[in-house]
């Protein structure tokens, strides 16, 4: 009990903005009545959110943290199924029981030698704004490749952009680039890219992966992994690595790709 | 205040009756930011074998109607591992330990509990007859009177302390399993391991699990766990300790008023990494409320 790190928060929902019919971003504080102040939270690191009313749904979601703003925590939330959907529809002044901070979050380096690419899609964009947030508190210029299916899924454009420059692609062509992350030009510019970081769908950050490697990048990746406890209790949420199946609760969810077997 | 310790065979004591469900609760150190693990009976190590393992490939996990299917596989460092690097870190929690062993065949349950009584100052071993997601060994033990009379006498031999067999639910009768394991010298019996299920993405026609079938496990099996700690409890005269999907509080108890002298909490953990310390307090406050001066008392007290 000495010096915990983690812990168990009552939390109240401040705003809840559906901004879209798939997303919702929820911004949180400590209840009333308990400690105001967050712990020590980092890009790339996550908390599991008990679902409040929902007997079929028991196990905790693992959601990555959108921001931190003080005493306020935003969370991006995607409605993928009955959990995750009851959480898109709460309002403000709702509590919500929370674990957090939880995993081991990006890397950020301590100069920068080349271009930082943040590229991502859909809620894989949550954990790249902290990272990129706290890359620009660090004097860092990072730049964001962001996807989406067409203009009306890009997500939080406007925050992206007071961070730095943001390149988008589209499948439809309604915005940016027509095509998918990898295919933007950006990525040929021929300027050293230092490192990417990538969070989104398994197939686009496979695909990162492998372009990063190819252009002699170093590249870290956020998974998503199924998960119930978040804790490394469980063993549920195992990944492939060189060091054989790892938990992606406690060694992760970010990962070198250099660690993981995606480019074997 | 009433007493809460109780016996849990062999002659060892805990002080209270509240223990983890193995494969829940890591090594005890993983939940030391939310609970004082002193405040436990005592907490089951996972499931650990002679040779190290890699389990099963992900997915490992789905959630079900109030439960959850899980198919990890026993992954886990290995006896030496755990006894040269995991035990000095821990020892010191102040919480009795117990390990969870398994084998791929009899001689591994043995030698894994020889050198744990050999090298370390622990008091209790389970033996896990009942992992349904392994291909050697594990359940394959518990199903049969015979597999399982013939692991308890091997780990007998290899094991001074206190000897618990984890039962398998995936049997006829149960209580017949615990008779066989008693009169090889069990100290005491821990029942129900996970039902074996099955979930399928139907959009996908995949199976959700990667060895299509998995454990469930949650408060959607509790009903059949109380029952087989009923009947089981009535069969032997060795503690029994019971779980399966215990929650909270009122769910522990319903386990001991089945005849369970301790309750082992699972699934909860992940729920709730505080849930056990506060299920210990739900307890107490239980005899309280019911003039009940030792929880001994309760083993067992339902009125019929």
């Amino acid at each position: 009990m000495t010096n915990p790190t983690k812990r168990i928060m009552e939390m109240e929902v401040v705003t809840a903005q559906a901004f879209h019919p798939l997303y919702t971003l929820l911004t949180l504080r400590c209840a009333p009545g308990t400690d105001p102040e967050l712990p020590a939270m980092k890009p790339g690191q996550f908390v599991q959110v008990a679902i409040p009313d929902a007997p079929h749904t028991f196990l905790r979601r693992p959601i990555s943290i959108n921001y931190v703003d003080g005493n306020e925590m935003a969370l991006l939330v995607r409605r993928a199924g009955e959990g995750t959907s009851r959480l898109c529809d709460l309002r403000s002044g709702a509590r919500l029981n929370i674990v957090a901070p939880l995993g081991r979050g990006f890397t950020i380096p301590g100069q920068q030698t080349g271009r930082l690419l943040l590229a991502g899609g859909g809620v894989g964009i949550a954990p790249l704004c902290f990272l990129g947030r706290a890359m620009k508190a660090a004097g860092l210029t990072p730049e964001f490749v962001i996807g989406a299916r067409s203009d009306a899924d890009l997500l939080e454009l406007d925050m992206l952009r007071e961070i730095g420059e943001v390149h988008v692609t589209t499948d439809d062509g309604s915005a940016g680039e027509h095509g998918v992350v990898t295919c933007h030009s950006t990525w040929q510019l021929g300027a050293t890219i230092q490192r990417v970081y990538c969070c989104g769908p398994a197939p686009m950050m496979k695909a990162v992966a492998r372009l990063s490697d190819s252009l002699g990048a170093d590249c870290e990746v956020s998974l998503e992994n199924m998960m119930a406890c978040g804790l490394g209790a469980c063993l549920c949420c195992v990944e492939k690595t060189v060091r054989g199946n790892v938990c992606v609760c406690t060694e992760g969810p970010v990962f070198n790709i250099k660690e993981l077997t995606w480019l074997d | 205040m009433a007493r809460l310790s109780v016996n849990i065979g062999g002659g060892l004591t805990i002080k209270n009756p509240v223990l983890t469900a193995s494969g829940t609760f890591g090594y005890g150190e993983e939940f030391a930011d939310f609970i004082d693990l002193s405040r436990l009976g005592g907490y089951i190590i996972k499931g650990t074998t002679l040779n190290p393992r890699e389990g099963n490939p992900y997915p490992r996990m789905a959630e079900t109607p109030a439960g959850m299917l899980n198919c990890v596989g026993l992954q886990n460092k290995g006896v030496d591992y755990f006894i040269d690097h995991i035990y000095p870190r821990i020892k010191h929690y102040g919480s009795e330990l117990i390990v969870n062993v398994s084998g791929a065949c009899v001689d591994d349950y043995a030698e894994a509990a020889r050198r744990i009584a050999a090298r370390t100052d622990i008091r209790a071993i389970e033996v896990n007859i009942s992992c349904p997601n392994v291909k050697e060994g594990g359940m394959a033990f518990g199903t049969t009177c015979d597999g399982a009379a013939t692991v308890t006498r091997a780990v007998r031999d290899a094991f001074p302390g206190t000897l618990i067999v984890k039962l398998s639910p995936n049997v006829t009768d149960i209580a017949e399993i615990a008779r066989a394991v008693e009169a090889e010298g069990a100290d005491a019996v821990s029942l129900i391991n996970t039902l074996m299920g099955m979930a399928i993405d139907v959009e996908r026609r995949r199976p959700c699990l990667s060895m299509i079938t998995g454990g469930l496990s949650g408060p959607a099996v509790r009903p059949v766990a109380v029952r087989m700690v009923w009947q089981t409890a009535k069969a032997v005269k060795i503690p029994v300790i019971g779980l399966g999907g215990i929650m909270d509080g009122r769910d522990a108890i319903e386990f001991i008023l089945a005849g369970a002298s301790a309750v082992e909490i699972g699934t909860a953990n992940f729920v709730d990494p505080a849930v056990t310390v506060k299920i210990v307090e739900w307890i107490d406050n239980y005899c309280a409320r019911h003039g009940v001066d030792d929880i001994n008392d309760l083993i067992g007290a339902i009125n019929q």
